[in-house]
């Protein structure tokens, strides 16, 4: 599935098009005050944000997009196949389940503290609707000065020719800081999210840009825990990924079995370990940086080979 | 959540699942009187969180009551990996016959759950290629993977239906009392043909606590973790003497990986997520002021969302109501922070352009006190 599907397409049309940065969105709970908060910053970004979602606020409006009392109402007026989930964790499996059965075939789940067996069966019924879930737990995605579906601040994207997929919000925020700050300005930057489940994990991200003429280079931002960066280490090597990649992980120097902020971020004895996503990147031939701020300088090493 | 062994194994008492006859004593006098009711000789468990019991000594065999004074008493005070046990558990000892190695656990990368089975129980499991590791959806476990699984493991005829019993009540207990992992090793084949949990290891998703008021007894707090978790805060306490504090889980374990490559000691973690204001990292300051081994603080900020203007005048109030009495060391960028420095200027916080910056000054004054 992951290679027919384009998000740059369902975010935003082909280039071409006259309506390329027009593709609608709904923001389910939008009257919240987290949701409204981010729909106003959302659209001052440029998203078209065309409808919202809270059940028995039909009929009112923020700002001037309309809110619905149900994700059919709310898709038949905006024809929108993307949605952003702004609801808190305990409502978080019905409000998607109502989206998927609705035709929406962009998930952007930004609430924190999803269970886990919620966050799976999201995944398995997207899958069975040939849809696709970023996150649980993601600060969203953003297409740098065209769109944003998320939480993300604005002031450290700039748009260009590389992108960054990350398992961590602000880490995602710091390591474009410094990018653009090094002229690498980003095609997209994707929050995965940093729970245990993804609904697109790293090896779905790489497989959204490894045929695009404009990407340049991929950062690949992580953390302990889990195993997504040996699967994605292994996943380089096999298909032979042609485009330059640098990582930086976070959590060197944690303790084991102990959860670091984020719901994936523990070790388990050896799995999931610092170490053992750095020596498989290694033989990866993906450098790590020690820091954020040494990203673009082994970007910018990686670039000239 | 990591369950003890006894909180898991009455977990799998629930689900038909059998264990061996067993009573958790907190002090010697519960020792003494659960001794009476189970008869010598018995094994003494150590309940703690941590793995590794058995290498660190924390399991050991009784035989009678002067060993069970010697010994219950020094396993009450031994540490394992810095922690103290909550109990012993005084558990009868069983004839083994087979000894298998049987878990469930949450499978990140392929985003189901999977079984691990090992005709080897007792192993630590990552050591042994002698394993079947089978994926199952959520809907359950068919009645043909259970007979594979079986088949592989060499149970006994006898035995065989026992074994897929348990193997969908295990099931049974990770969906409906929804754990990342359920594991039994090992699990006992005992004369008799029963099959007998002799250890349980399992992990509830802390973000399904709300659905299970009969597990919330089980959550285990120290009163700064309470404080912390009171406020939405993400915090580890840590064994060095540098606190850092940020907004974003990321970014602070980035800041820890940074201070330890400084040569500094970082003492706590804590994150206080994307929606801060004066009051939450005064909150914050706070928590980590109660914590007698931090020398200093590491305030690390990426303002984005969370408006860094805010998170100085909280820092600005804490100094004044005498919360803070180590140093503050500022990282502050992004959103507002040119109003943040200028608030925060002339103040006891030491602000810096870039973390690197910061986590030198502060490593600095560390290491030369």
């Amino acid at each position: 599935m992951s290679t027919q599907f384009d998000i740059f397409k369902i975010l935003s049309g082909d280039e071409s098009d006259a309506d390329y940065e027009k593709k609608p969105v709904i923001i389910q709970g939008i009257t919240g005050s987290f949701g409204s908060t981010h729909t106003k910053m959302m659209r001052s970004y440029g998203t078209n944000i065309a409808a919202g979602v809270t059940p028995g606020k039909g009929g009112s409006k923020l700002e001037d997009v309309p809110v619905f009392n149900t994700m059919a109402e709310a898709v038949q007026a905006s024809g929108s196949a993307i949605s952003g989930i702004f609801v808190p964790a305990p409502f978080f499996y019905e409000a998607a389940k109502e989206a998927l059965d609705n035709g929406i075939k962009l998930i952007v789940a930004i609430p924190e503290h999803v269970p886990i067996i919620d966050s799976i069966k999201v995944y398995e019924y997207a899958q069975k609707k040939g849809a696709r879930m970023i996150g649980p737990n993601t600060p969203g995605v953003i297409i740098p000065e065209i769109m944003k579906v998320g939480i993300m601040p604005a002031q450290p994207f700039t748009r260009g020719n590389t992108v960054v997929f990350s398992r961590s919000g602000t880490l995602m925020y710091e390591v474009s800081f410094h990018l653009s700050n090094s002229g690498f300005g980003q095609r997209l930057g994707l929050g995965i999210g940093g729970d245990p489940i993804n609904g697109t994990n790293l090896i779905d991200s790489f497989e959204l840009i490894r045929n695009r003429g404009d990407v340049d280079s991929v950062v690949v931002v992580g953390e302990i825990g889990g195993d997504a960066e040996e699967q994605l280490a292994e996943y380089i090597i096999k298909t032979n990924f042609s485009k330059p990649v640098v990582a930086y992980i976070a959590g060197r120097s944690a303790p084991k079995e102990k959860r670091m902020g984020h719901a994936g971020a523990i070790v388990y004895g050896n799995y999931g370990s610092a170490d053992s996503k750095i020596n498989n990147y290694a033989n990866a031939n993906v450098p790590v940086a020690k820091s954020p701020r040494e990203v673009p300088l082994l970007l910018r090493t990686r670039l000239r080979k | 959540m990591r369950l003890l062994e006894y909180q898991g194994k009455e977990l799998f008492n629930q689900f038909g699942i059998k264990i061996p006859e067993s009573i958790l004593a907190e002090n010697v006098e519960d020792a003494r009187s659960g001794a009476q009711k189970l008869g010598f000789p018995f094994v003494l468990k150590s309940q703690l969180t941590v793995g590794g019991r058995g290498k660190a000594g924390a399991i050991q065999k009784c035989k009678d009551t002067s060993e069970l004074e010697t010994k219950f008493d020094e396993l009450l005070k031994k540490e394992v990996k810095g922690e103290l046990p909550r109990g012993i558990l005084l558990e009868k000892m069983v004839d083994i016959v087979k000894e298998i190695y049987l878990s469930i656990f949450l499978n990140r990368s392929k985003r189901c759950f999977s079984i691990i089975a090992s005709s080897e129980g007792g192993v630590d499991i990552e050591q042994t290629d002698n394993k079947i590791i089978q994926d199952i959806t959520i809907d359950g476990i068919s009645d043909e993977l259970a007979n594979t699984i079986t088949s592989n493991l060499n149970i006994p005829d006898k035995s065989k239906e026992s074994f897929v019993n348990l193997l969908l009540n295990l099931f049974k207990v990770v969906v409906e009392k929804e754990a990342e992992l359920a594991e039994i090793n090992p699990l006992a084949i005992v004369s008799g043909d029963s099959l007998l949990a002799l250890d349980a290891k399992v992990i509830i998703d802390d973000n399904a606590l709300f659905r299970h008021e009969d597990l919330q007894k089980y959550l285990y707090l120290s009163d700064l973790e309470k404080q912390a978790a009171k406020n939405g805060f993400s915090f580890v306490e840590l064994e060095g003497d540098i606190a850092i504090i940020g907004n974003g889980a990321g970014l602070v374990m980035s800041t820890l990986d940074m201070v330890s490559d400084a040569n500094g000691k970082a003492g706590a973690f804590l994150d206080f997520g994307g929606r801060a204001t004066s009051e939450t990292i005064y909150e914050a300051l706070k928590v980590i002021s109660r914590i007698p081994k931090i020398k200093a603080i590491l305030v690390n900020l990426y303002g984005g969302i969370v408006r860094t203007d805010l998170v100085a005048l909280g820092i600005l109030e804490a100094y004044k109501n005498n919360i803070l009495t180590v140093p503050v060391y500022a990282r502050i960028s992004g959103a507002q922070s040119e109003k943040a420095k200028e608030l925060l200027n002339g103040s006891k916080a030491r602000l810096f352009d870039t973390v690197e910056e910061a986590i030198n000054a502060v490593v600095l004054k560390i290491n030369n006190n």
